[in-house]
């Protein structure tokens, strides 16, 4: 029995490691995927294009604009002159944000009366909006109170008005910059994972079966679970490869910090692959063409990717979603690999998710076995 | 170029098509399940962030304090924990974003010195959801700090009314309530329908020449040309049904403000169906075994249609080099455009760059193919 599945590993090996070609699709695709994809995956927001219309022309309002000019999230690109101007620039997508200053804005202000600043938003990305106000009512907040204890120095020779207040200090553990990166290039390196495993192995059998060579070879005395075994631990190991070279260039090109244990993290991922390649063989079982396979593969692959923690926050969908994700290896698998990363934590947290993952290789490769047999006969 | 033979080749594939039916329910049932699936999902919108509590002082002023983050609608409060290294564990399990510390000497500092402050714990792993949890906190705080200010001065008997000097009054275009679901949606669509356009056509012809079929074809009278658009004319087809489906659910379903023209819609969305479905096939024509194909119709569109459209991740925050790439991505144009005619009411002299841009794509596309198709005939 051992003789035969060497055989069969031979000849896996051989096929996915015969031609220059073959290795070349096999290392470059992941490498550049992540380097693509480890810069444009971030919700960080600066430089948000920004027009500015000041119609009051006075020392407070272009105090308040050199507020806005300073900081590196606004990006002032345009000092407007007419409210229809600043109009175009919002509709042609030009500016983001746009900051008015009406006349008698100072008057207001030195009155002791409150002087409104208004800003236009472009809602489109309301992730992008949302963030870029909380920075604008921030700035706008700083100048009101430098605002308030200046005049107070100034009429009342005092240091400043004793107030009253509570404020919040922030401790922001794991991620000190809230730096995106460190948040989505372990997710990306999960995600390249998922989308090239489950497509390399989706094709094994099927492939067999349409170019006619699995005839071939259930005439010779392989045994189904031999041949699935066969089939899948080329894969395992080429998978091993790739989380291995990408988690590399995560690490030393990125710079994103592992403080966790390797061990646990190279565990984790063995236990990803097992559930992603039974994932694979049981679209491959199912499916009697490689049309079917294929389609199939883009049907199941994009909602595990889109449902699964990568971008969008599990606990921000409907309870039926949130459900659903329970049987989705990659979100476990995205727990594991930002714990391992950026959190450092142990087994004693991340046991629940190893041991779900095993579960659905487990049950994938099971069905998938008996799901064979029965073709067969 | 002959009608005649272009209704063969079209009927022959629309055949093919149609004795497959387990390819054809997935290509109709895609767009709707994932529209579903996809549609509720994708949100960026935080309510219920779960916020760990540790009172140190429990005192009366800490308890109302933290009875506000209870009342928010943006915090829902997971655990108060007795300890420091329970709240470490809660944040390391992620039971929660946020914990939320209060020092033991919390009212008597704010009693002696006028001010105290509290601590905001954050699992900044996720940093988009810690920086808005951050900034929710801080209001909730910073709310409650006026409240006791204007308590104070009531005790002096002050007649001093505290007031802001300037206030920011904001106004949103185009989404008003800022619901992400407004503009992820419409890209839900771009998404769908850049994977149902590859997978639908990049296997047409490298399926030929592995069944041995392409010999039959190229033996008929038939040109390159008459071959491509008699293929492409089914799927094209299939591919309006497709794109009708997930827009119907759009707008109707999902309630995303529809505010431009069908018109516009429709010449658009076939302009951009007509790139994706070419390009399956030029990849088909250019690659003869249909792993091959499949594999690079599945890295071309998967994860570049999510992660370089723009179609959440916003292309203007990415490093120019990035931003340089990303006019390769041919979904990127019918992202903004879709974007732009739902939420802004765009028409087609607004759209031009976009629409320019996938229509050079689209012609490059066609005379590739036609040109690759040539030369594989020899």
């Amino acid at each position: 029995m051992v003789s035969r599945i060497t055989n069969i590993l031979i000849k896996e090996f051989i096929q996915l490691w015969r031609d220059k070609w073959g290795r070349f699709r096999l290392i470059v695709p992941p490498l550049i995927q992540l380097l693509l994809f480890g810069y444009a995956a971030t919700f960080e927001v600066y430089h948000v294009s920004t027009a500015v219309l000041d119609l009051d022309r006075t020392q407070e309002s272009r105090e308040l604009i050199a507020r806005f000019t300073s900081s590196n999230r606004l990006n002032i690109i345009k000092r407007a002159q007419s409210q229809d101007e600043i109009d175009a620039l919002i509709d042609g997508s030009d500016a983001a944000v746009a900051l008015i200053i009406h006349a008698g804005f100072a008057n207001l202000l030195r009155k002791g009366q409150q002087a409104p600043l208004q800003v236009l938003v472009d809602g489109t990305n309301s992730n992008t909006a949302l963030i870029a106000l909380g920075y604008i009512n921030t700035i706008a907040a700083q100048f009101s109170q430098d605002y308030v204890t200046d005049l107070a120095e100034r009429t009342q020779g005092t240091k400043g008005m004793e107030q009253v207040q509570v404020t919040a200090v922030q401790r922001p553990w794991y991620n000190p910059d809230f730096n995106g990166r460190w948040f989505f290039v372990p997710g990306v390196i999960a995600t390249i994972t998922l989308v090239m495993v489950v497509n390399l192995t989706a094709f094994a059998v099927v492939r067999e079966r349409e170019v006619g060579t699995l005839e071939q070879i259930m005439v010779s005395p392989i045994r189904p679970a031999e041949f699935i075994l066969g089939k899948t631990v080329p894969f395992f190991v080429v998978g091993l490869g790739i989380v291995g070279l990408v988690t590399i260039v995560g690490i030393f090109w990125f710079q994103i910090p592992f403080v966790g244990n390797p061990f646990l993290f190279a565990f984790g991922a063995m236990l990803y692959l097992l559930s992603l390649l039974a994932l694979g063989l049981l679209i491959s079982t199912v499916c009697s063409t490689q049309q079917q396979a294929f389609a199939t593969n883009f049907f199941v692959v994009n909602p595990l990717f889109t449902l699964s923690g990568f971008s969008f926050p599990i606990s921000s969908m409907p309870d039926v979603l949130q459900w659903l994700t329970y049987l989705n290896p990659l979100r476990y698998f995205l727990i594991v690999i930002r714990g391992t990363f950026l959190k450092g934590i142990g087994v004693g947290i991340l046991w629940p998710d190893l041991l779900a993952m095993a579960a659905i290789a487990t049950v994938l490769l099971a069905v998938s076995i008996l799901r064979f047999r029965k073709s067969l006969e | 170029m002959k009608l005649r033979r272009l209704k063969a080749i079209s009927l022959k594939e629309l055949l093919q098509i149609w004795r497959d039916p387990r390819s054809l329910m997935i290509a109709l049932l895609m767009p709707l399940t994932q529209m579903f699936l996809l549609g509720y999902g994708v949100t960026l919108d935080l309510k219920h962030i779960p916020v760990c509590t540790f009172d140190r002082e429990a005192s009366q002023n800490s308890q109302a304090l933290l009875k506000r983050f209870e009342a928010s609608s943006y915090f829902a409060i997971a655990r108060n924990v007795p300890t420091y290294p329970a709240l470490v564990d809660a944040i390391d399990r992620a039971d929660c974003k946020i914990a939320m510390v209060i020092p033991p000497d919390f009212s008597e500092r704010l009693n002696d010195t006028g001010s105290s402050t509290v601590q905001a714990i954050l699992d900044a792993t996720d940093d988009n959801t810690a920086n808005i949890a951050l900034g929710y906190a801080l209001a909730v705080v910073s709310g409650y700090s006026a409240d006791v200010a204007l308590n104070a001065l009531d005790r002096q008997g002050s007649q001093f009314q505290q007031i802001q000097p300037m206030t920011v009054q904001s106004r949103v275009w185009f989404n008003e309530d800022l619901e992400s679901r407004n503009f992820i949606i419409p890209g839900v669509v771009a998404v769908i329908l850049a994977l149902i356009g590859a997978q639908l056509t990049s296997l047409t012809i490298s399926r030929e020449w592995e069944r041995g079929t392409m010999e039959l074809l190229i033996s008929t009278p038939v040109k390159p040309s008459e071959v491509m658009i008699g293929k492409l004319a089914p799927y094209l087809a299939l591919g309006w049904i497709d794109a009708a489906f997930c827009l119907i659910i759009a707008a109707f379903w999902f309630g995303v403000p529809f505010r431009g023209t069908i018109f516009t819609l429709f010449v658009t969305t076939t302009l951009f169906l007509i790139v994706v479905l070419g390009i399956g096939y030029l990849l088909s024509v250019l690659i003869r075994s249909q792993i091959g194909a499949s594999r690079i119709a599945l890295l071309l569109t998967m994860l570049p249609t999510t992660l370089l459209s723009g179609y959440v991740f916003p292309i203007d925050q990415m490093p120019k080099v990035i931003q340089d790439i990303t006019y390769l991505v041919y979904s990127r144009y019918y992202v903004t455009i879709i974007k732009a005619i739902f939420l802004k009411g765009a028409d087609i002299p607004a759209l031009a760059m976009p629409i320019l841009f996938l229509f050079i794509y689209a012609t490059a596309v066609m005379v590739l193919a036609a040109r690759a198709f040539r030369k594989s005939l020899d």
